[in-house]
């Protein structure tokens, strides 16, 4: 189904199933420990052996020697791969360092060997018994000193009127540079894989975002047709964006495999997580806004820099600045330099997650240079129209009602605008306010749908649950658009011989994936409509039967004792370039600073969302809440702690890299406005998983401003940064 | 992990003689710890004797007024232990302070004062660490060294001690009671009991091979008011920036005792004659031979700015 014209009333707009807070259809299977996932599949790939991978101990130089003799005679080793014996590989699309190295050694823990054993441990054991010896050679890790080498982006600059001349000219000026550090996903499942070959046809059971990328660039890194791999991953327990591709624990399994000739399964450990896989990258951004004393913003330049292996992508950290806030003159691009550290990628809203936390602070603190409420700021700056473009409009932007609403319902009028005066015992309290805006993307995505003798309605799309809700949005529009109840519903997914679908990433996952599933479902409706000779257009379908006139035709009978089968994918027009298409949201939040210490508490969130139809209230609240705490975590602790001299990411295990526990989380609060999007598909959706997150980190560091009148521009923000500018004790 | 044996000892006697007879054998209780650096070969004992049937595991009322704690005590029960709570009111909060509730369950009295480094350079075995592989070197200075040691540290190692519990016992001058292979017994004053780095930093405790923890004794209660105050990046499950433990009297005179600074919970008795005059006075004393590195010259201030907290907490 191609969709390039606003959609219209359709069935979706019911609203009898799509829209209401169902529990998770695959709830009960999770908290039973029934689902299966990526290193449990011990009944359909018996005889396993398990696989343990070995990092490389240096960060740039090369393998001299690698001992293995003492590995190879260890109780139960199967096989050993390495470089030297896994074969001519080639290596992904959508991989930067190769996923086994050796001898040349491209970042800190970059894998090196697979020891594979008749159990876990004795895998281990013998891993500890391979002695290797590097030849080290110089790294650049630091982005702050490769960032004078750093360079434009392919895309080039975003420039608009004389930002320069107008930036010069305004009275009212801004020019501070922000950091964000290093960060890791830390999912609480780590990358996993069993691998089995049948022959030259290899399937793996993995934890993956994107199947049909780990497919392709698992056939490619293999030499192999691409029709020879099957890639299986129903259930994902968490992914953050660090499972989008396919990573060492897949490939080497497969190579494990073919050495050992039998099934291998390999997970991760979690110090490998940190330093071995993608991480969100550290960026520097300076941010220049020029504004005439009402508010206006009259000049706005962005500028990011990040690092990454040769040949890897930039972080967008200042997109959303093209988008967000209006401004006659504009100057806005992302830069990039060469680092020798783990492959920087895409972590839950790669760009604005980053880009927001400097945005945002600098708005809050041109709203006080202007002695203006920083609400009243941002809404003064809003735009309906793309700002390089006035003739391409938004499709939906409620920014401002949603700041709106969240002033009204935080208590936002009892915040005092004069910071470090609220005190509450031994804490200093203030509030904070941002802007949230990610992009809405749109991708193509197909399903195929059943329609058995039972009236059972089956979907098959090998799109991807990683805790989001997936199947439950999913059997919600199979379920509105068939007129049968969720029981009559079965969803499968994460499976490669299903159609393929867009995949989990970018918040794209939602809105995508349900509108294949629709446009499927509107080709199943016109089988049956067809089989029962009527005109689809005059059936309605509901209460599991189809009317059309006099007639009414329960679907089990409809379908008969051959069933039917429809399969059919949305794919997308030019509407998002006729249109921006993006969502909007406020964070408001209360942070309270320990007055002695400085340790930093959130006490109260709130998110307010527009992010066109809510599928289900309840799993996309669970995606905001979750965003949210995320970006507490982004703002109060998360750090890869980079050692300089080394290029290792140091704090490699959830000890060291701390993200927000309970105690960490107060009261959370979520409102999604009202709203359709029919410029975004016939679902009329968007997705609000990256959306929660955006702006977060700027709210808690606008909160933290308010209570304590201090400015810590580099993330995290631990009270090492701030202590000694605290009031004096008394 | 190395294959290792296991075995399961019937006395404390006969537990260090175990241990005392096997080289790189060692003990293991709760667990908490150890597994996890078996694990990762940081670890490598190749024998286990498990002690957790001794029946080390009571809290009992001592002549002289005061508590003897049993080496096997989990950290939950002695938290939770009505006299604790009562009398030495720090050891519960410093005890509640550490970990999460899973890991207090397991962990025991005797294991709690014997944790090793969180120095992150320690869990990787491909940097150079003195306290891991002596002689190789320390990553950690010139790294990253922010949640690292500022006082009591050496060229060889700048690693802190991780616990809460022994913050407090530091305060309240506990003494360690231990039993060798021989069946000898000694008291050790919690003072003496965890050393300085040196350039022997692998070298944690007083304690000599086989030589195994039965108890841990607390003088009578001294009264006053008990404050343990953990400043983390996070509100739980963190290691302690710096931690203070005080018990402070209503004249002002008191005792205090630091965490997160020191290769050792770290108290200076002669700092303590200024605490009637105020946190300054008294970090000054404390941290006087501090040599903070550039990542961790905050704990200085943090130490001084917690403390004076603590004594105005106190005072009520």
């Amino acid at each position: 189904m191609k969709f390039d014209t606003p959609a219209t009333t359709n069935p979706i707009d019911q609203l009898k199933v799509v829209g209401k807070p169902t529990d998770r259809i695959d709830g009960p299977l999770k908290t039973t420990g029934k689902a299966t996932y990526a290193y449990e599949w011990h009944d359909v790939a018996p005889n396993v052996a398990y696989g343990w991978v070995i990092g490389s101990g240096i960060a740039k130089g090369r393998i001299a020697s690698m001992d293995l003799e003492a590995a190879r005679k260890a109780p139960g080793v199967v096989a050993i791969v390495t470089a030297e014996n896994a074969g001519s590989l080639d290596k992904g699309k959508r991989n930067t360092a190769t996923l086994l190295g050796g001898p040349e050694i491209e970042h800190y823990q970059q894998a090196v060997a697979l020891v594979v054993a008749e159990t876990f441990e004795q895998a281990r054991t013998a891993a500890g018994l391979v002695r290797i010896d590097y030849t080290p050679a110089d790294g650049a890790y630091d982005l702050a000193a490769a960032k004078d080498k750093a360079e434009k982006t392919k895309d080039g600059d975003s420039v608009v009127g004389d930002f320069a001349g107008a930036f010069a000219a305004a009275p009212v000026k801004l020019d501070e540079t922000y950091t964000t550090p290093d960060e890791s996903h830390a999912m609480m499942e780590p990358h996993a894989t069993i691998a089995a070959w049948e022959g030259d046809r290899l399937t793996v059971w993995t934890s993956n975002q994107m199947i049909d990328w780990m497919v392709t660039d698992l056939s490619a890194t293999l030499k192999m047709p691409k029709d020879k791999v099957r890639v299986i991953s129903p259930f994902i327990g968490g992914g953050f964006g660090g499972k989008l591709f396919l990573r060492a624990d897949a490939l080497l399994a497969a190579l494990g495999a073919r050495e050992a000739g039998r099934p291998v399964k390999v997970g991760l450990s979690r110090p490998l997580m940190m330093n071995n896989t993608t991480h969100r990258p550290a960026t520097i951004q300076r941010v220049r806004i020029g504004a005439t004393p009402d508010g206006t913003i009259t000049a706005i330049a962005h500028e990011g820099w990040s690092g990454n292996l040769p040949g890897g992508s930039e972080e967008t950290a200042t997109d959303q600045t093209r988008l967000l806030y209006a401004g006659a003159n504009r100057l806005i691009g992302n830069r990039i330099a060469t680092l020798d550290l783990p492959e920087g990628n895409a972590m839950r809203a790669p760009g604005e997650a980053s880009g927001m936390m400097a945005l945002e602070v600098a708005m809050d603190e041109m709203a006080e240079k202007l002695g203006m409420d920083p609400v009243e700021f941002r809404i003064r700056n809003d735009t309906q129209t793309d700002p390089a473009d006035p003739n391409r409009p938004f499709s939906q932007r409620q920014l401002v009602q949603c700041l709106r609403l969240g002033a009204e319902r935080f208590g936002w009028a009892k915040r005092n605008p004069q910071p470090g005066q609220v005190r509450d015992g031994r804490w200093l309290v203030g509030l904070g306010v941002a802007s949230a805006f990610r992009n809405n993307l749109l991708t193509k995505s197909a399903a195929r749908v059943r329609l058995d003798q039972r009236g059972i309605v089956t979907v098959e799309t090998d799109m991807t649950d990683i805790g989001t809700g997936s199947y439950t949005i999913i059997a919600q529009t199979a379920a509105e658009m068939m007129g049968v109840g969720l029981d009559k519903v079965a969803v499968r997914l994460g499976d490669s011989s299903f159609p393929v679908s867009a995949g989990s990433g970018g918040q794209w996952g939602a809105n995508n994936a349900t509108a294949g599933v629709y446009a499927a479902c509107v080709k199943l409706r016109e089988a049956v409509a067809q089989k029962l000779g009527v005109n689809s257009a005059d059936a309605r379908f509901e209460d599991g039967q189809v009317i059309a006139g006099n007639r009414k035709v329960p679907l089990a009978e409809a379908a008969g004792a051959d069933g039917l089968s429809a399969e059919d994918g949305i794919e997308y027009g030019d509407l998002d370039k006729k249109y921006q298409q993006s969502t909007f949201g406020a964070h408001y939040v209360e942070a309270a600073v320990d007055a002695a210490t400085g340790e930093i508490r959130v006490r109260r969130m709130l998110a307010v969302c527009a992010a066109g139809r809510i599928l289900n209230p309840k799993s996309a609240r669970s995606q905001v809440i979750g965003a949210m705490t995320m970006g507490v975590g982004a703002a109060l602790m998360e750090e890869l702690a980079l050692d300089k001299r080394t290029g290792f990411f140091v704090n490699h295990d959830l000890a060291g890299y701390e993200v927000p526990v309970h105690a960490d989380i107060p009261h959370q609060e979520v409102i999604f406005l009202d709203e359709t999007d029919p410029i975004s598909s016939p679902m009329k959706a968007k997705g609000v998983g990256e959306l929660g997150l955006c702006g977060v980190g700027a709210a808690v560091a606008n909160a933290v401003h308010n209570a304590t009148g201090l400015r810590v521009r580099e993330y995290p923000i631990t009270l090492d940064k701030f202590l000694d500018r605290l009031p004096a004790m008394g | 992990m190395r294959p290792f044996t296991y075995e399961r000892a019937d006395s404390p006697a006969a537990a260090a003689a175990a241990v005392e007879r096997r080289p790189g054998a060692k003990f293991i209780a709760g667990g908490t710890n150890l597994l996890d650096l078996m694990k990762l070969e940081i670890e490598t004992p190749a024998h286990l004797i498990d002690v957790n049937g001794l029946k080390l595991d009571t809290v009992e009322a001592t002549p002289d007024g005061g508590l003897r704690i049993g080496a096997l005590v989990r950290n939950t029960a002695l938290a939770a232990d009505q006299r604790v709570r009562r009398d030495y009111g720090v050891l519960s909060r410093a005890l509640l302070a550490g970990a999460s509730g899973q890991l207090r369950n397991k962990a025991t009295t005797a294991g709690n004062l014997l944790q090793r480094t969180r120095c992150p350079y320690f869990y990787d075995t491909n940097q150079p660490c003195n306290k891991r592989q002596p002689g190789s070197g320390c990553a950690a200075i010139g790294g990253y060294s922010r949640p690292l040691a500022v006082v009591g540290s050496s060229d060889a190692c700048i690693a802190t001690h991780p616990s809460d519990m022994a913050v407090a016992m530091r305060a309240l001058d506990a003494t360690v009671e231990t039993v060798r292979a021989d069946g000898t017994t000694r008291k050790i004053p919690i003072a003496e009991f965890h050393r300085l780095p040196g350039d022997t930093p692998h070298i944690e405790t007083a304690l000599v091979p086989g030589e195994l923890i039965t108890a841990v004794t607390l003088p009578k209660p001294v009264g006053g008011t008990h404050v343990y105050r953990k400043v983390r990046d996070r509100a739980s499950y963190a290691f302690a920036l710096v931690s203070v433990a005080a018990v402070v009297q209503r004249d002002g005179s008191g005792r205090v005792a630091v965490g997160g600074v020191a290769h050792k919970p770290w108290r200076v008795e002669a700092a303590e004659g200024e605490m009637p005059r105020g946190a300054k006075a008294v970090t000054s004393g404390l941290l006087a031979d501090a040599k903070p590195t550039h990542d961790n010259a905050f704990k200085l201030t943090l130490v001084e700015r917690t403390l004076a907290s603590v004594l105005a907490e106190a005072k009520g």
